[in-house]
C-alpha cells in the first residue's frame, strides 16, 4: 500500500522500512547521548522480534544493547531504576500485550513516581512495544491496548503511521525526560516510506493531516491512517473530498487540529484499530461534540473492532477490525447523516 | 510460630548482645551515628503515632518500630551516593539514608513543604539526591526497580551500589522472582534485604512463604544469609560484606534479616493474629537497647553521649512537628502540576 509523507522535506528521496526509521533513531540518538542504551527481550543476539534493533548489539557492545531473561516486569523496572539514576533507557516489550505482565511497574511506578514524589524525580524513559491485530499472530499478540495507558497520567503514548514520522517521534521521546510508550503497528513494520537523511524531530503532541479534504474528516493513527487514506482515494472518484488526520500522539492530544478539520468539514468519522467498545476514538469522539458541536452536520461516527479477542482464523481476524472497505462505507453514513 | 533464637549463618552468632569484634571495628563518630539514627526512627514514629491519634494526619502509618537495626545497620554499610529502594514501611529506611525529619513529618502531615508537597504521604517519600529511590505502596514492587538502578550503576559505571529493601510478604511476588533473577543473570551491584518482621498484615512468614526466603540464594547461584535482624552489629558487619561485594563487581546478595515489627500492621490493626507473649519475648531484644547494652559493656561511649544525642533528638523532633503545624496546605492549582517535566 502507498505511504504518502506530505510532511517529509521535498529533498527527501531515500525510502527505507519502518523498523530501519525506527532503528535509526536508536542508533542515531545512542550516538548522541552516552546514556541511552537499550533493554529488552531478544533486542540484542537475535536483533529484535521484528528486526528494530538488527545490527546494534554488533556496534554499540552489550553495555548499550541489553538483553534480558523473559520478565517484562524486571524489563520496566530496569527502565524505571537506570532512569531515576542518570541513565535514558529504551526498553522494549516484544509485544505490547506483554505490558500486562509489568503493568504495576508501568502504571503504579513509571507514571506515578515523579508526581508522587513532589516533581523532585525525572524519568526519561521510553517504552516500545509492536501492537495491532492482521499478522495471524492470534489473540494475545495483537491487542491494541492503548487506550490502558492513555488513561494513566504520567505518561506519554504515542504511535507512528509513516517510517518518516515513526523515526521522528521515537528520537522526540528518548529526548524526553517523561515516560513515553511508543505503540509500533506489527502490520507496517515493512511497509517503505521517505525518510531524509540526516537529522529531524517530530514533535509529540501534534497531529499531522496526512490527507487534505473538505466533506468528512477521518480522524485516525498507526496503520488504520492507511485505510483511511485507501478510503480517500476511493471516494475521490466519486467526487467525494476527504480529510486524514493521523493524530501521532494520543497523550497529549492535539485537540486543536482535530477541530480545525472537523470545522471544515463539519463531519467526523473517528477510526481506530481497538475494541470499539472503550476504545481511545471515543475520547476523541467525546472532545469533537463537546468542543465543536455546532460544527457538525452528522452525529461523529466511530469505527472500531469487534468486541471479541482478535481470532486466529485468516478470514475471522481480517473481519475482526476495519478495513478500507468499512471506512469507505463509514465515510458514506457520515455524509447521509443515516446510521 | 516465629523462630525463638535466631542462629546466623555466617558465623557471627554468639551471645544476645555480643558483637563478635564488629562493634570493635566501628569508630565512636560511628557509634554515635548508629544510635542517633536508630533513636530517631523510633522518636519520629512514636511522635507521629501521637499526631495520628491526635487526628492531625492521616491515611496510613505503617509503623518501622522495633526494627530500626536493619535499616540504620545496613544504611551504615552504603556510601552517600548509593541508592536504596524501600517499602510502605519505608520511615525507617528514609531516616537511614539521611532524610530530614521535619520535611518528612511535613510530608505526613500533607503540607506544601514535605518531601513530595503533600503529594506522596507516608508511603511516598522520597529523596533522590539523597539516593533514596523511594517509598513504595506496592508490596515488591521496588525490587525491580532496585534491580534498574544497579543496571544503571554497571552501563555508567559509576562505582554505586543499590540495596532493595523489602519485606518478607515480597516475598511470595513476581517481582521478587524478576528482579532478584535478572539481577543474578547480569552480576549488578545490588544488595537484597528482605525484612522479615514475621508477618504480613496478619499472614505469617512462613505460610506466605513456602520455604526460608534466605534459602532462595543458592537458586539463584547468589550467596545468601540470614541474620539475626535486631542485632545491629550482625546486620552491618553482613550488608558490608555484600555491599563490598557488589561494589568490586561479584554481584548481588540476599540477606534476610530476621526481626518484628512491634507496633500493628498500621495504626490499625487486628490484634488476633499474634500473642502478648510472642510480642513481648521480641520487645525483650529490642535492637536499641540491645546496642546500648553492648555499647555500654564496651565501654566505649558513655551515658553523656547518649544523653546528648537524645536530648538534640528531642529538639528536632518538637521542630519537625511545628514546622509540620506551621507549614501551609497545598492549593488546589497544583493538582495538575508535577505529572509530567514541563
Amino acid at each position: 500500500m502507498a505511504v504518502t509523507t506530505p510532511q517529509a522535506p521535498e529533498t527527501a528521496t531515500r525510502e527505507i522500512f519502518m523498523s530501519e526509521a525506527l532503528r535509526e533513531a536508536i542508533d542515531e540518538e545512542m550516538t548522541r547521548d552516552a546514556t541511552v542504551f537499550v533493554v529488552g527481550e531478544e533486542v540484542g543476539v537475535w536483533g529484535g522480534a521484528y528486526a528494530v534493533t538488527q545490527g546494534l548489539l554488533e556496534k554499540w557492545g552489550p553495555d548499550r544493547i541489553v538483553d534480558t531473561p523473559i520478565a517484562e516486569a524486571a524489563i520496566a523496572g530496569l527502565g524505571i531504576g537506570a532512569a531515576l539514576t542518570g541513565s535514558r533507557p529504551i526498553a522494549e516489550f516484544m509485544y505490547s500485550d506483554f505490558m500486562g505482565i509489568a503493568m504495576d511497574q508501568i502504571v503504579n511506578q513509571a507514571a506515578k513516581n515523579r508526581y508522587m514524589f513532589g516533581g523532585k524525580a525525572k524519568l526519561p524513559l521510553t517504552y516500545r512495544a509492536p501492537f495491532g491485530a492482521g499478522t495471524g499472530n492470534a489473540a494475545q499478540h495483537t491487542q491494541s491496548l492503548e487506550a490502558w495507558f492513555v488513561h494513566v497520567p504520567g505518561l506519554k503514548v504515542i504511535t507512528a503511521s509513516t517510517p518518516y514520522d515513526a523515526k521522528g517521534l521515537l528520537k522526540s521521546a528518548i529526548r524526553e525526560d517523561n515516560v513515553v510508550i511508543m505503540f509500533e503497528h506489527k502490520a507496517i513494520y515493512a511497509m517503505r516510506g521517505h525518510v531524509p537523511e540526516g537529522e529531524y524531530l517530530v514533535p509529540i503532541g501534534v497531529a499531522d493531516v496526512k490527507r487534505e479534504g473538505d466533506d468528512v474528516s477521518v480522524i485516525t493513527y498507526a496503520r488504520q491512517t492507511h485505510h483511511a487514506l485507501e478510503a480517500a482515494e476511493q471516494l475521490a472518484a466519486e467526487g467525494i473530498s476527504v480529510e486524514v488526520v493521523d493524530i501521532r500522539s494520543l497523550y497529549p492530544l492535539d485537540t486543536d487540529t482535530v477541530l480545525r478539520s472537523v470545522r471544515k468539514t463539519h463531519r467526523a468519522v473517528v477510526l481506530y484499530e481497538a475494541v470499539r467498545f472503550g476504545g481511545f476514538g471515543a475520547e476523541i469522539a467525546s472532545q469533537i461534540q463537546e468542543l465543536a458541536f455546532d460544527d457538525l452536520d452528522a452525529p461523529v461516527l466511530r469505527v472500531g473492532a469487534a468486541h471479541a479477542p482478535v481470532p486466529f482464523s485468516e478470514p475471522l481476524e481480517q473481519a475482526s477490525f476495519p478495513d478500507t472497505a468499512q471506512v469507505v462505507e463509514a465515510i458514506r453514513q457520515s455524509l447521509q447523516g443515516v446510521y | 510460630m516465629a523462630e525463638q533464637q535466631p542462629v546466623s549463618t555466617n558465623g557471627r552468632a554468639g551471645g544476645d548482645d555480643a558483637s563478635n569484634g564488629v562493634l570493635e571495628q566501628l569508630t565512636d563518630d560511628q557509634l554515635r551515628w548508629i544510635y542517633q539514627i536508630m533513636r530517631r526512627i523510633r522518636r519520629f514514629e512514636e511522635t507521629a503515632e501521637e499526631a495520628f491519634r491526635a487526628a492531625k494526619m492521616r491515611g496510613a502509618l505503617h509503623f518501622y518500630i522495633g526494627e530500626e537495626a536493619t535499616a540504620t545497620g545496613v544504611c551504615a554499610a552504603l556510601d552517600d551516593g548509593d541508592f536504596i529502594t524501600s517499602t510502605h514501611r519505608g520511615h525507617g529506611h528514609c531516616i537511614a539514608k539521611g532524610a530530614r525529619m521535619d520535611k518528612m513529618m511535613a510530608e505526613l502531615f500533607g503540607r506544601t513543604t514535605g518531601y513530595c508537597g503533600g503529594k506522596g504521604g507516608s508511603m511516598h517519600i522520597a529523596d533522590i539526591e539523597l539516593g533514596n529511590l523511594g517509598a513504595n505502596g506496592i508490596v515488591g514492587a521496588g525490587i525491580p526497580i532496585a534491580t534498574g538502578a544497579a543496571l544503571g550503576s554497571k552501563l555508567r559505571k559509576d562505582g554505586k551500589v543499590t540495596v532493595a529493601f523489602f519485606g518478607d510478604g515480597a516475598g511470595p511476588t513476581g517481582a521478587f522472582h524478576e528482579g532478584v533473577n535478572v539481577a543474578a543473570t547480569m552480576n549488578l551491584p545490588a544488595v537484597f534485604v528482605c525484612e522479615n518482621n514475621q508477618y504480613g498484615m496478619a499472614t505469617h512468614a512462613d505460610f506466605a512463604n513456602a520455604a526460608p526466603i534466605h534459602n532462595r540464594g543458592p537458586a539463584y547461584g547468589i550467596p545468601s544469609a540470614s541474620i539475626d535482624g535486631n542485632d545491629i552489629f550482625e546486620v552491618y558487619a553482613t550488608a558490608k560484606e555484600a555491599i563490598d561485594r557488589a561494589r568490586r563487581g561479584e554481584g548481588p546478595t540476599l540477606i534476610e534479616s530476621r526481626t518484628y515489627r512491634h507496633k500493628g500492621h498500621t495504626v490499625l490493626d487486628q490484634k488476633n493474629y499474634r500473642t502478648r507473649e510472642e510480642i513481648a519475648e521480641w520487645v525483650s531484644r529490642d535492637p536499641i537497647e540491645r546496642f546500648v547494652r553492648a555499647v555500654n559493656e564496651s565501654e566505649r561511649l558513655d551515658e553523656d553521649d547518649f544523653q546528648a544525642i537524645d536530648g538534640q533528638i528531642e529538639l528536632d523532633i518538637e521542630h519537625a512537628v511545628a514546622f509540620a503545624e506551621a507549614s501551609p496546605w497545598p492549593t488546589v492549582d497544583v493538582i495538575e502540576r508535577d505529572v509530567y517535566v514541563e
